[in-house]
């Protein structure tokens, strides 16, 4: 018998989920537990855009009022990240909180060492998510790892009565109400929400720029339900975040065979077993692209997933392998697409892979804006200033 | 096929033989975690979960074998791999990919957590060279700060980090956000936010679980927080 290829190929084109086989929607019993006086839902404000997810439900993701839940990694070691993402929400004219009454997730320590537990895990969450309700503010994830590890937090939440009481009793001492966001967003979904706004105030050219997209783990496999696929991306077989921001963008979107594996950044590798994190990276994903894409930049969606993929390709190099692929995140790629500045803004300079060729084929005289960036350097040394602003940045 | 099949060569790791007794003493730590019953449903056996595992690709690792184990129940085994392989997992979660619904990442991390609680050798060896990285999340409520950026921590990262190092008040200085100004933590922290914090490591019992671990450590985090809270008139 002869296979029929073509017939799978297209029915894989266009994938159509039986409604039979559809597993529940967490937000029935979010909702009745509100009901039941557990907690308060903190309701999605509006403006916002209903997004396709994996079983074919949409979820609401809220365009101002965000209370941005920072990222240690983002923050820590790759500035820029952040940075990108206010200033493409500014840009874009949406208000926005940038909170001190935020800790992190803890969750790359607790995935890395496991000194934590199921209900000190919990209470760190929904302190966070206490701390955003009594701003007036909707929380916005930057951290794929703290989007997965909240979903994951909820679920527990949802299926332990115990646990929930023993938070709750937490979350009590310290004074803060018992509050579970209505959705739990990641900033990749935002910008997916956008991508047509930010499109529209691009003002580089990114049709010569060949990218591969890392799709973070925890984003899309762990409580995997509200991650978002869209069936004109891919044909619905993969999450749609990031890429749909590159297509919008006009980049050439490349694929490569080892697009579902991980980074490597097993959490404590990337700190004490880094022979086994170089190693994934380099030979399961970099050079892989290389190999099968060559592109331009990779583009990615997660603190670890950056770090682990430019980081892990510096000794790669010194063994002569086949690397050697700029890395950023699809927030700094899309802030340089509406203009941003490659160092005031994107903070390039703390990455380590070579994006030098990358903003050359967008046509960005490199050497002239780190020529300016130093420039503006010089008032902090100075003295005449004691920080940059966002004015300094767009002036 | 009898559990022994599957039992590595058993002085690899140099940890200490105890009674089965505290095998199964162990196990049922692990057995009666709340999600324990959320993370495992029974395995086919298909091996997807490896296939899908990073850790698997590089050790001698497999998480079909760790959730086969849980579900047989074998103390003897799961506790061959609390000493051996369960700090080789990258807690990606790729094996989620399981069809029939199992999580070994999650029944790792349980593991885990019972290694740590327990002092197991393995805990012990795993987390040497991390304590500054608990110590950091722990007391500043922040777990990557930019001062860790140090050429000798980092020597693969490439000749960057000795920029960022040398340059690191000055560009942070130059960052927008006013959050970000920070060098020892991702951002500025509130002190009423960290002291809230710490009551969460006090009150779920997660600072306790340090001391099985590294007792050093337990005794300085105990007395940053400590003092904090005296400060605050708070009760530790």
């Amino acid at each position: 018998m002869t296979i029929p290829v073509d017939e799978l190929k297209r029915k894989k084109e266009r994938f159509e989920r039986d409604p039979e086989t559809l597993p529940e929607d967490f937000h029935e019993q979010l909702f009745q537990l509100e009901e039941d006086g557990e907690w308060t839902i903190q309701r999605v404000p509006e403006p916002y855009v209903e997004v396709p997810t994996k079983y074919g439900r949409s979820k609401k993701v809220p365009m101002a009022h965000l209370w941005h839940h920072k990222s240690c990694g983002q923050c820590g070691h790759i500035p820029g990240y952040s940075t990108s993402i206010f200033w493409i929400m500014r840009k874009l004219g949406y208000e926005y909180e940038d909170p001190r009454d935020q800790t992190s997730c803890t969750a790359w320590n607790y995935y890395a060492s496991a000194t934590s537990n199921a209900a000190a895990q919990a209470a760190v969450a929904m302190r966070n998510f206490a701390a955003a309700s009594e701003s007036g503010y909707y929380p916005l994830i930057h951290c794929g790892t703290s989007y997965g590890h909240y979903k994951e937090v909820r679920a527990e939440l949802l299926r332990h009565a115990e646990l929930r009481r023993e938070v709750r009793d937490v979350l009590a001492t310290l004074g803060k109400p018992f509050v579970m966001p209505e959705e739990i967003v990641h900033y990749s979904e935002y910008l997916y929400a956008v991508r047509d706004q930010i499109a529209a105030q691009q003002v580089r050219d990114c049709s010569r720029v060949a990218v591969t997209v890392h799709p973070a783990c925890h984003y899309y496999k762990l409580v995997e339900g509200d991650a978002i696929y869209d069936p004109d991306v891919y044909g619905g077989q993969r999450t749609a975040v990031v890429t749909a921001v590159a297509e919008a963008l006009g980049a050439e979107v490349r694929t490569y065979s080892t697009w579902f594996d991980c980074c490597g950044f097993g959490f404590r590798h990337i700190l004490v077993q880094r022979d086994f994190t170089r190693s994934f990276a380099t030979q399961r994903k970099i050079e892989v692209m290389k190999e099968e894409a060559n592109p331009d930049v990779v583009l990615t969606h997660d603190t670890g997933c950056v770090t682990t993929l430019d980081k892990s390709q510096f000794a790669a190099k010194a063994h002569e392998r086949n690397v050697g692929v700029a890395v950023l995140s699809e927030a700094q790629f899309a802030a340089l697409a509406m203009g941003a500045h490659p160092y005031k803004v994107c903070q390039l300079h703390w990455h380590s892979a070579d994006y030098r060729p990358l903003l050359e084929k967008l046509g960005i005289d490199w050497e002239q804006a780190w020529a300016e960036f130093q420039e503006s350097l010089k008032k902090l040394e100075s003295g005449e200033r004691q920080y940059l602003t966002w004015d300094d940045v767009d002036g | 096929m009898t559990a022994s099949a599957y039992v590595k060569v058993e002085d690899v790791a140099g940890y200490a033989d105890v009674p089965l007794e505290e095998k199964e003493r162990l196990f049922e730590q692990v057995r009666s975690d709340p999600r324990f019953e959320d993370y495992l449903y029974g395995c086919y056996e298909c091996g997807i979960c490896v296939a899908a595992c990073p850790s698997a690709r590089f050790y001698d690792f497999s998480p079909r074998r760790v959730a086969q184990a849980c579900a047989r129940e074998d103390a003897e085994l799961v506790y061959q791999q609390m000493q051996e392989d369960i700090w080789e997992c990258s807690q990606c979660f790729s094996c989620l990919r399981c069809p029939r619904g199992n999580n070994p990442g999650g029944l790792i991390t349980i593991m885990r957590e019972v290694a740590v609680n327990n002092g197991l050798a393995s805990a012990r060896e795993a987390l040497e060279g991390y304590s500054r990285i608990i110590y950091k999340i722990m007391s500043t409520g922040t777990q990557v700060s930019p001062d860790m950026l140090q050429p000798d921590a980092f020597p693969d990262w490439g000749p960057e980090v000795r920029d960022v190092s040398e340059n690191l008040d000055l560009w942070r200085r130059a960052l927008p956000p006013e959050t970000h100004h920070t060098t020892s933590t991702g951002w500025d922290v509130s002190e009423r936010t960290l002291v809230e914090l710490y009551l969460i490591w006090l009150r779920t019992g997660a600072l306790d679980m340090i001391k099985e671990v590294d007792e050093g450590l337990h005794m300085i985090l105990q007395e940053v927080m400590e003092e904090r809270l005296e400060e605050e008139g708070i009760e530790a």
